[in-house]
């Protein structure tokens, strides 16, 4: 009997010891591991490629050893703990990642923005006297208001304008007109403005001119103009490579949300001797409303950010500013943090409306999330 | 009749008009691609339309490719051209930067959001609800108010500069689109499959990774071209958090500095601007179905 008793005593101690080893010791080597190939990554003098696909493989292959490893452990726990943790092994790095990265600096960057350059003294609002009374400010603010009501309102008129047009012709051919509007989508708004900023080239009067805009003017009679320095307008020339980037993404939304509205409703209008501009306004427009609403709020709020075109096409600079290029010379060109930081609350506020409605809209439909 | 011939008008002119605006919304880019296969002369002297005039008498060569992928041999001509324009040049690096940076940062995001949309759509667990509202609430924040802290703790960690620094703040920022459309597709599996595996005693991981994973490849491919589009072209992220050192920077760091440096050298521009579209092109026009559901499914991004 006490052999038995024994026996199991040691069963006992060696599962426990088993379990001990492989929560402490497998996460242990596993860290081990990925910390020295951290460490070589940082250091290396291998070729390039070579660093590259073993870095490809560390930082993939180690977010799925972190996740099997922290089942392993929560799997050697007892069963009340296991029902407790499970979750936060799925949610909890996801939660810790959100936190570090966007809900705990709005409230870093909101305190930064109360503190001077360094973020050494208190300075109370003087940051925010800066980012609502200077000058390149102020330009940004007219900028943007700019950016937002020409870039927004074109982008979703083309869009709207072709995704009505495109559904009244041969499949094929809207497939096609569709892919060519929809491309630039794929193209960054830095190759953008490479492509835009030869369009927009200028050469002294009388010289050949290669940029194609400029060839046209001058082939009508006109002087050419260097379109990137005439204040104020160039603000526009810049927005036009907005519109040519987010049409497309207006065009493919809206263009899904005419081809749900039901054929029956637009064939009883046609019966009821409604003409195609009717149709357009009394059916189609509202079928849609909340589709150009939701689009809409999309393009404004990529708008605001707006940043690498005017960053690479003017730099800010012959009146271009705008409040997220402002933001980038306050802290990469000034080093003047607190203002950076000031500016940085400054866009948050201005997209609260839409977290908002944003959090209201789910708080509705929360019969789907008991 | 007259209302027949009303219609035939209008038809002509709803392809008419659609075929204009389509050529305008090409025209720049084939602007791009043919004058990044003109010799530089050319380029500066003529208007890249005069190729089209006579396309056969057309000069076209691959050098500009040739130099700014840094491959150009022992060419003296090329080799000419690489002294004058300094070391900054060659985009090779660049482009290996750029997939570097690029396929952790959009695989990584995924898998994480993957398993938080699971478990917000099939664990009950104390303060679910209020955390998924935290995460519709980080959809619109803009990454703006991100930079000093995560910068200030990347100097402290000596994460600046860094590919681990720059896939884990494209994580940061795209976690919250991820798991918002994950959850969404998530959700809707169809509950007796998953219910049917309980019974059978699966765990949850086994579950996640057997079921869910496999089910759910069609949204994880949406969300992974619309991350890998968004990082590959991204260029504040990369320049705040991989900084000016030329060993990492990105295609799109370096075609910046190009804009300013060789504003004139349009030749070498053009070729570079398309070395950097021709892998996100590729893989839009191949998995443009994918990448418009996701779109449809998505609302907005901070």
């Amino acid at each position: 009997m006490q052999r038995v008793g024994e026996m199991r005593g040691f069963q006992w101690l060696a599962a426990t010891l088993g379990r001990l080893a492989v929560s402490l010791f497998v996460p242990g080597l596993t860290f081990l591991v990925l910390w020295r190939v951290f460490i070589f990554l940082r250091d290396t003098q291998a070729p390039q490629w070579l660093t590259a696909g073993i870095a490809i493989v560390w930082g993939v292959g180690g977010v799925m050893a972190l996740f099997l490893l922290a089942n392993l452990v929560v799997e050697q726990l007892p069963a009340r703990w296991k029902t407790r943790l499970t979750p936060f092994v799925f949610v909890g790095p996801a939660l810790v990642i959100l936190s570090w990265y966007l809900a705990l600096p709005t409230v870093r960057t909101f305190y930064a923005s109360l503190l001077d350059a360094r973020g050494e003294r208190f300075v109370g609002l003087a940051n925010y006297v800066y980012a609502f009374t200077s000058d390149a400010m102020l330009e940004s603010f007219r900028n943007n208001l700019l950016w937002l009501v020409v870039g927004t309102g074109f982008s979703v008129g083309f869009g709207l304008l072709i995704a009505v047009l495109a559904d009244r012709t041969h499949p094929a051919f809207e497939t096609f007109i569709k892919a060519l509007i929809f491309m630039p989508m794929a193209i960054s708004m830095v190759g953008a403005s490479v492509i835009w900023k030869f369009v927009y080239e200028f050469r002294p009067p009388g010289a050949e001119q290669i940029g194609l805009l400029n060839a046209i003017v001058t082939a009508l009679g006109r002087q050419p103009r260097a379109w990137l320095l005439m204040q104020p307008w160039n603000t526009l020339f810049l927005i036009v490579i907005l519109i040519w980037l987010q049409t497309g993404y207006a065009m493919v939304i809206i263009s899904a949300a005419i081809k749900g509205i039901p054929d029956e409703l637009l064939e009883a209008a046609r019966i009821d001797g409604a003409n195609e501009v009717q149709i357009f306004f009394k059916i189609i427009i509202p079928s849609i409303r909340g589709t150009l609403i939701t689009v809409s709020t999309t393009i404004v709020i990529f708008t605001l950010k707006i940043f690498d075109i005017v960053q690479a096409m003017t730099g800010g600079n012959y009146g271009t500013q705008v409040i997220a290029n402002e933001q980038y010379n306050q802290m990469f060109r000034a080093f003047h943090f607190g203002r950076g930081a000031a500016i940085a609350i400054v866009l948050f506020i201005a997209v609260v409306p839409v977290m908002w409605y944003n959090l209201r809209q789910f708080a509705q439909q929360t019969e789907a999330f008991r | 009749m007259n209302s027949k011939r009303r219609n035939w008008a209008g038809t002509v002119f709803v392809y008419g008009l659609l075929l204009l605006i389509a050529a305008i919304w090409t025209i720049p880019t084939l602007g791009l691609l043919i004058s990044s296969f003109r010799p530089g002369d050319d380029v500066t002297r003529t208007g890249w339309w005069t190729v089209l005039r006579n396309p056969t008498q057309a000069n076209l060569t691959l050098d500009n490719y040739r130099i700014v992928l840094g491959m150009v041999g022992d060419d003296p001509r090329l080799q000419e051209v690489v002294k004058r324009g300094q070391e900054n040049i060659n985009l090779g690096t660049a482009v290996v930067n750029s997939l570097t940076v690029t396929i952790p940062a959009t695989v990584i995001p995924i898998l994480i959001a993957a398993f938080a949309a699971y478990g917000f759509a099939w664990i009950r667990f104390p303060g679910r609800r209020f955390f998924f509202i935290g995460v519709v609430a980080l959809l619109v924040v803009p990454l703006q108010i991100a930079l000093i802290p995560i910068l200030k703790d990347y100097v402290r960690l000596n994460l600046s500069g860094t590919f681990l620094g720059i896939w884990l703040a494209h994580t940061g920022f795209g976690l919250s689109l991820a798991i918002y459309l994950l959850y969404n597709y998530i959700s809707t599996l169809p509950r007796d499959i998953l219910e049917s595996a309980f019974m059978d005693g699966a765990s949850h991981f086994t579950i996640f990774t057997r079921l869910v994973l496999p089910l759910s490849m069609p949204a994880l491919a949406s969300f992974a071209i619309f991350q890998f589009l968004w990082v590959w072209n991204d260029l504040l992220v990369a320049l705040v958090f991989l900084g000016a050192s030329p060993e990492v920077q990105v295609l799109t760091q370096r075609l910046l500095g190009m804009l300013g440096t060789f504003g004139t050298d349009w030749h070498l521009l053009t070729a570079g601007a398309f070395v950097s579209m021709i892998l996100p092109l590729i893989v839009f026009f191949a998995l443009q179905r994918y990448f418009v559901r996701g779109l449809l499914a998505g609302s907005v991004k901070g």
